[in-house]
């Protein structure tokens, strides 16, 4: 029997991973993918609370779907987007994604 | 006293926490999108141990089979070459790392103090069909209906989304 703490504590170790690439990684598409790996850390966490403390209310199953459905949306629109940017301006660092700054 | 399924959850998640640690810090970023599979299919059998199948079965296909291709296609368009000259990691990287690791101690502390972490699975019902269920909700009026079908206006707004960004205008 594995405690709920293992689980909790693996989601939170994965949101850490994927929230150390977003804040430190260069390349747009590299920061997608810690987007990616922080929503899995958070489904794996909606569906370790669902199963321990209220397998019998679906609010958690049902919230993991929603998250499902935002990570596909997020992951379209932002991959449009770097394409989109890569097409102006020949790069995906975002580094040098900087015409709003000044 | 460690039972099998310990000894697979350990396993499993030292094997994606792994993959994941490699998905931040590889400099190709093919091999990272690889990476990413990996530690998706890692996620994927956890959702077997929670006992929600259908999640494992949606994880590969729409995140394996979905999202991480077309993360590749997106590395495959954006880079002839898909690895960069300099530096991955901006010049900021060990504030991330001091967040990042705050944020994960900050979490570990908050689970050792909280009184229900070390709780076990109570045993499903007898005859408690979790897709069945699932599926009811997601579709019965006072219940997930409505968040349901906000979702799916979301996943149609993002691919018009989606298309209009990325058209290249003549």
């Amino acid at each position: 029997m594995i405690p709920l703490s293992w689980y909790l504590i693996f989601a939170a170790a994965l949101f850490s991973i994927g929230l150390f690439g977003v804040l430190s990684r260069k390349n747009a598409v590299a920061i997608l993918m810690g987007v990616e790996l922080m929503l899995n850390a958070v489904n794996v966490n909606l569906l370790a609370f669902w199963r321990y403390l209220a397998p019998e209310n679906m609010a958690g199953q049902v919230f993991a779907v929603i998250v499902f459905a935002v990570a596909a949306s997020e992951v379209a629109v932002g991959l449009a987007l770097v394409i989109s940017v890569y097409r102006r301006r020949q790069s995906v660092q975002a580094d040098e994604i900087n015409l709003l700054k000044y | 006293m460690i039972y099998p399924l310990q000894v697979v959850f350990i396993l499993v998640s030292a094997v994606t926490l792994g993959a994941a640690l490699m998905v931040v810090t590889t400099r190709n970023m093919v091999r990272a999108a690889l990476w990413l599979v990996l530690a998706l299919f890692g996620v994927a059998i956890l959702f077997v141990l929670l006992e929600a199948g259908f999640f494992a079965v949606a994880q590969v296909i729409i995140y394996i089979g979905a999202i991480a291709i077309l993360m590749i296609f997106a590395v495959m368009l954006t880079r002839r070459i898909a690895q960069d000259p300099g530096p991955q990691l901006n010049s900021t990287w060990p504030i991330a790392a001091v967040i990042a690791l705050l944020v994960f101690g900050l979490i570990v502390f908050l689970v050792q103090v909280w009184d229900r972490a070390a709780s076990l699975p109570p045993p499903l019902p007898q005859g408690f069909a979790p897709l069945q269920e699932l599926g009811v909700a997601l579709v019965s009026a006072d219940r997930y209906l409505i968040p349901f079908e906000i979702a799916s206006v979301l996943l149609l707004a993002a691919l018009i989304g989606a298309i209009v960004v990325a058209w290249e205008r003549k």
